[in-house]
Formats: structure tokens, C-alpha cells, sequence
């Protein structure tokens, strides 16, 4: 491998990296304020990619496209919230898998009779022009994709630490019981919550839309990276969901430079076991969480 | 132990000091009854369809026990049992076919090589809170998917692999549909047997105990991620062992039969057939068998959405009166916020 084309595979890796920093986000998010893993989180990216295609498809501008997926998905997190989280929120882990296993199923054939079975592109939101990076090229998507999702994590990052609505968030994260006590209300924290994940889950679908297609089926992988990425970062975590996803891209995308493509989605999984083999509280530990 | 504590303890308690022809009789009645129910159908049954729905069903109730096993007894949740199958059917289509094995040594070397992956994977997660387990089967099962479309040369990927032979022992042709279903029942009242027993062994009271109160079984000495991982496997080996029987049934396999899709009919119908004893998988093979049949005789599109209906459904109404389901998962895994009824048991009495 030259050094232009490892530059080459480390830019693939950092635009993949981003999507999966956003699902893992999402995966943090709702793991932080209910101590559930939504197996739905990958669909969820699917439902926004499809949407913003749609859309694009009845003639709506681009941005317009953006914003409609991101609204349409953030409600159908909502509406999932309502009709199967909120009855099982005092449930075992396992009714919560069950539940959530059986949104995602719901969220993919509905994809799947609503838009059919062949994965479709979204065109570019700024032209096709390759930009050279030193020797490597670039697509200006991939500007957007990067730009984006740092601009989207800085935003949480803002409304997390500093807003009172935020903090009230990581109150009932800490202790719900004690957040409750202090006039906070968990039912509307929780509901808040998932509008956000559907609305995070949606924008990195819209953007990754024009680089590799989305169709109905590709929500289980992105789910699956998303957990391997919140899990590499520690489960429970943002900053280590964002640093665990762009660190998954990256090894993902050497790791086709040195294997094969059709190996691709292996490697995820073999991390996600290696750090739950080696140290399973990820690499910036569950705990952080609770002290911030 | 008397009927008294045998009937507290809810479950299938051993009661060892019965003895006696008629004891052990009543004691096992409901097995007797199920085997000779099953291993004579062949001598009334003359429609051969009929025979070889039977037959089919024969392996699922394999997985279905299995996953029973998994779910009911230690509170862990599978969602790529359809992986271990692939693995079972694939590994004995390639050593009979490429290698020249006989099926039954196959079918033995590719349900070690199921049980070596489920330990891989179940033992860095059955450390750890259900969902990892849960996501790592999912990942196990993309991955074997990924893995029979991409091996080209071994696999002959979408295309699948035919030629697989009939089951044989040595030179005895047991690949008739009379022959066939004893030998597939045969075996599956076998394992169910044996997964009766492990509930009622150390095992399945470790891990009843576990349920209780997982402190206390652990001050007791009970090693609760390497008994999950013990059964974990043989979940594993029982769902490879019904994927080889199927691939000498069908004599041809393709990597469409072993999707999530399959692993979550799988799990939906052991739901659906009750978890509380390892009879509900008797009940979930009925509804793993007769579902997908009806549902493709309506629009096979609309398959997944009803099991994710389904699945929501049951879990959200199971804790109200019509369904008893949670009635019967309650105690099967332990709860965060203690024993202490919930706000909603008393409510849910005056609806």
C-alpha cells in the first residue's frame, strides 16, 4: 500500500466514520436516558436516507429534503416511543430487545413495500467535482458528511452542557428518581430523547445517501456498526460513540485496503468481540458518563 | 421432597425419592405420550405431503427447544440462531459432498465447529447485560450469511449446493420418508430428553437460582456467565444439528433459508408457545411450522411485518390479564427494581 492510497483509505474510513459516530450517538443517547439498546437505531439512519430520497423525488430542493427527513423520522421515533417503549420502560432487558427487535423489523418491511427492493442514490448536495486532498481526491459529499457531523456533535455538546433542558437530560440519566424530585419530568426527557436520536439518525442517513445508496435492507449493518462503535467508544458515552465511530471507519477502511471489499462487514464485528473480549467498558469507560 | 414443596417451586422439581414403574410412568406421561405420538404417525399417515410437513417439523422443534432452553431457562436472548443452522447444514452438505464424509460424522464435526463459535461468542458477551448477546448473534448471522454468498468456491454462493446425499448410516438407506422421520424424531425426543433433564439437573437449578436472586446464587457458588455459556452451546449444537438433518432431508441448501428473518420466526414462535417449561416448544414448532405457511398464502412481503407486530404486541400486552405470557416470563429473568410488585399489578386487576 502507497502512502496516497493509505491517505485514500483513511478519507473512505473518516466519511464512513461519521455516519457511524452518528448512530452510535443515537445508541448513547437513548442508552443514557432509559438504559435501553434500541435495535432499531440502524433503521432509523435507513427511514431517513429513504425519506430524504423521496422527497427529493417529488421535487423538494435538497436543504428541504434534509430538513423533511429529519422531521418525518424524528416523529416515527416518537411514535415508536409511545406504542412500544414507554409500556416496557419498567420491563426487563429482555422484553426491551424483544420490542425494539420487533420495530426494526416493522421500520424495514415498510421500507421495503413503501420504496421497493433496490437501494437508490440521493444526487450530491454540491456537485460531483473531486477535490484533491495532496494526492488523494475527494468527493465534495464527503465535505459534507464530515462537516455536518461535527456540526451536529458540537450542537449536542452545547445543548448537553449548557442549556437547562440538557442538564435536566443528564439528570435523569445520573438518577431519574432524583431528576423526578426535582420537578423534572422523565416521561417528556424520554420522549425529547428519541425525537432527537430519529432526527440525529436521519441526518446521517440523508447525508450518506448520494455516496452509497440506501435501500430498505441496509439498516441492520448500520445499526450493527453503530452498536460496535458506541461499544469500541464505551457504551454510554458520547464523546467515546463519536471517537469510536470514526476510529471503526477508519480501521473498516484499511482493513478493505488489506483484505477484500467482501470482507467489509466482517470487520466490525470482529472488533465489536475483541473489545468485549479485552476490555469491555470500550476505551473511554461507561462510567464517564455519570460524573459529567 | 412431597408434592407440596415440589408444586411451590412452580417448575419441573425433580422429586428423586419417587420410585417405582408407576411413579416413574406418571412422572414422564407427558413425554411417553408425545413420543409414541410422534414416532407412529408414519404407520397411519399415508399422504406423503403430510409426512414431510411432519418431518420438517421435526428439526425445527430441535431449534425450538434449544432457543426454549436459551430464553426460558437462562434469560438470554438469541437473534442469529439461524447462523448455527447454516453452519450445521453447510458444514455437512460440504464434508459429504467435497470430502466424502458420512453424513452422521459430518453432522458431528459441524455441530464441534457450531459449539466452538457459540463459546467465541458467548463468552466474551454472557459477561455482560442481555443486549450484547443479542447484537452479537445479530452480527453472527450477517456475517455467516456474508460469508456462504462470498466463499464462492466453497459454498458456490446465491446458486446454493445441491447433490447433498440422503442420510445413510454405513450402508443402510435411511433417506425414505418413513425412514427419515423416525430417525429425525428419533433424535429430536432425544434432545428434547436431554434438555428436560438439564432443567432438572444442577444446571437448570443453578440456573432457576439465578433467576431468584443472582447474588445470593453467585455467594453460593454458582458461576452464572459459564453456565449461560453452557447452554448457549447447546443451543448452538442443537440448531446445527437440525441444519445437517435438514440438508439430507432437502438435498439442496441456499444461504436465503438462513437470514434473521428465519432466526426471528424462530424466536417469536418460542415466545408464542410460552416460556415457562421447555413444552412451550412444543406448542412454538406448531406456530414456527404453520405461520410462515399461512402468512405466504396472504403476501409473503407482509411476513416481517407481522412478527414485528406480533413481537411488540405480546411484549407490551403480555403484562396485562388477556396474555399471561409475562405472567410466565416474570420470573425467568431477574428485574432491576427488586422483587416489590409493580404500580400496575394492582391496576390491571380492576380493568
Amino acid at each position: 500500500m502507497t502512502f496516497d492510497q493509505f491517505l485514500q483509505y483513511i478519507l473512505s474510513g473518516i466519511t464512513s466514520g461519521s455516519v457511524y459516530a452518528l448512530t452510535a450517538v443515537g445508541f448513547t443517547l437513548v442508552f443514557s436516558a432509559t438504559q435501553i439498546i434500541n435495535f432499531a437505531q440502524g433503521q432509523m439512519v435507513m427511514l431517513g436516507g429513504m425519506m430524504g430520497i423521496t422527497l427529493h423525488e417529488a421535487g423538494l430542493p435538497l436543504w428541504a429534503c434534509f430538513i423533511g427527513a429529519v422531521a418525518v423520522v424524528a416523529i416515527v421515533s416518537v411514535g415508536m416511543e409511545e406504542i412500544a417503549i414507554r409500556p416496557l420502560l419498567r420491563k426487563g432487558v429482555l422484553t426491551q430487545i424483544i420490542a425494539t427487535v420487533g420495530a426494526s423489523f416493522i421500520f424495514e418491511t415498510a421500507a421495503m413495500l413503501i420504496w421497493g427492493r433496490d437501494a437508490k442514490p440521493l444526487p450530491p448536495f454540491t456537485g460531483e467535482t473531486p477535490i484533491a486532498i495532496g494526492r488523494a481526491t475527494v468527493v465534495p459529499q464527503t465535505l459534507w458528511v464530515v462537516g455536518l457531523s461535527i456540526v451536529v456533535v458540537v450542537a449536542l455538546t452545547i445543548f448537553y452542557r449548557k442549556s437547562l433542558y440538557g442538564t435536566a437530560i443528564r439528570g435523569c440519566a445520573v438518577n431519574p428518581e432524583a431528576a423526578r424530585l426535582q420537578g423534572i419530568s422523565y416521561r417528556r426527557v424520554v420522549v425529547f430523547t428519541f425525537a432527537l436520536t430519529g432526527a440525529v439518525a436521519a441526518a446521517a442517513g440523508v447525508m450518506i445517501a448520494p455516496i452509497s445508496f440506501m435501500g430498505y435492507a441496509n439498516g441492520t449493518m448500520l445499526g450493527l456498526k453503530g452498536f460496535a462503535a458506541a461499544t469500541l467508544g464505551g457504551l454510554g458515552n458520547p464523546v467515546g460513540a463519536v471517537l469510536g465511530g470514526f476510529l471503526l471507519g477508519i480501521v473498516e477502511a484499511l482493513g478493505v485496503g488489506v483484505v477484500s471489499a467482501g470482507y467489509k462487514d466482517a470487520i466490525a464485528f470482529v472488533i465489536l468481540l475483541l473489545v468485549l473480549f479485552l476490555r469491555p467498558a470500550g476505551l473511554m469507560g461507561a462510567k464517564v458518563v455519570n460524573r459529567q | 421432597m412431597n408434592r407440596a414443596t415440589a408444586a411451590k417451586g412452580g417448575t419441573r422439581a425433580p422429586s428423586r425419592s419417587a420410585g417405582g414403574p408407576a411413579a416413574f410412568a406418571r412422572r414422564h406421561a407427558g413425554y411417553l405420550v408425545f413420543a409414541v405420538l410422534v414416532m407412529t404417525i408414519p404407520a397411519y399417515l399415508s399422504n406423503m405431503y403430510y409426512l414431510s410437513v411432519l418431518s420438517f417439523a421435526a428439526t425445527r422443534f430441535m431449534m425450538a427447544v434449544g432457543i426454549s432452553l436459551l430464553l426460558g431457562q437462562a434469560g438470554q436472548i438469541s437473534l442469529g440462531q439461524s447462523a448455527f443452522v447454516g453452519i450445521g447444514a453447510y458444514g455437512s452438505a460440504i464434508l459429504t459432498t467435497k470430502l466424502g464424509f458420512d453424513p452422521g460424522v459430518a453432522l458431528v464435526v459441524s455441530a464441534i465447529l457450531a459449539a466452538a463459535i457459540a463459546g467465541l461468542v458467548g463468552i466474551p458477551t454472557l459477561k455482560l447485560k442481555g443486549y450484547y448477546l443479542a447484537m452479537a448473534t445479530l452480527g453472527i448471522n450477517e456475517i455467516v450469511y456474508i460469508l456462504l454468498v462470498q466463499l464462492k468456491p466453497l459454498t458456490n454462493g446465491t446458486d446454493g449446493l445441491t447433490g447433498i446425499p440422503g442420510l445413510h448410516i454405513g450402508g443402510l438407506d435411511l433417506s425414505g420418508p418413513r425412514a427419515y422421520h423416525l430417525v429425525a424424531w428419533g433424535v429430536a425426543l432425544l434432545m428434547f430428553r436431554f434438555a428436560l433433564n438439564l432443567t432438572d439437573s444442577r444446571v437448570g437449578r443453578s440456573l432457576r437460582a439465578l433467576h431468584r436472586s443472582e447474588p445470593a446464587a453467585e455467594s453460593l457458588g454458582i458461576d452464572y456467565s459459564y453456565r449461560k455459556v453452557q447452554v448457549f452451546m447447546i443451543a448452538a449444537v442443537f440448531a446445527s444439528i437440525a441444519g445437517s438433518f435438514d440438508a439430507y432431508h432437502v438435498q439442496f441448501i441456499s444461504p436465503e433459508s438462513f437470514t434473521i428473518t428465519f432466526s426471528i420466526i424462530l424466536v417469536t414462535g418460542v415466545i408464542i408457545g410460552g416460556l415457562r417449561s421447555l413444552w412451550g416448544a412444543v406448542w412454538g414448532t406448531i406456530v414456527i411450522v404453520i405461520l410462515p405457511e399461512i402468512l405466504k398464502r396472504v403476501n409473503e412481503d407482509f411476513t416481517n411485518l407481522v412478527f414485528g407486530v406480533l413481537l411488540i404486541g405480546i411484549m407490551v400486552l403480555s403484562g396485562s390479564k388477556r396474555f399471561d405470557l409475562w405472567g410466565q416470563l416474570k420470573g425467568v429473568w431477574p428485574r432491576r427494581r427488586g422483587g416489590l410488585p409493580g404500580p400496575g399489578a394492582g391496576v390491571e386487576r380492576e380493568e
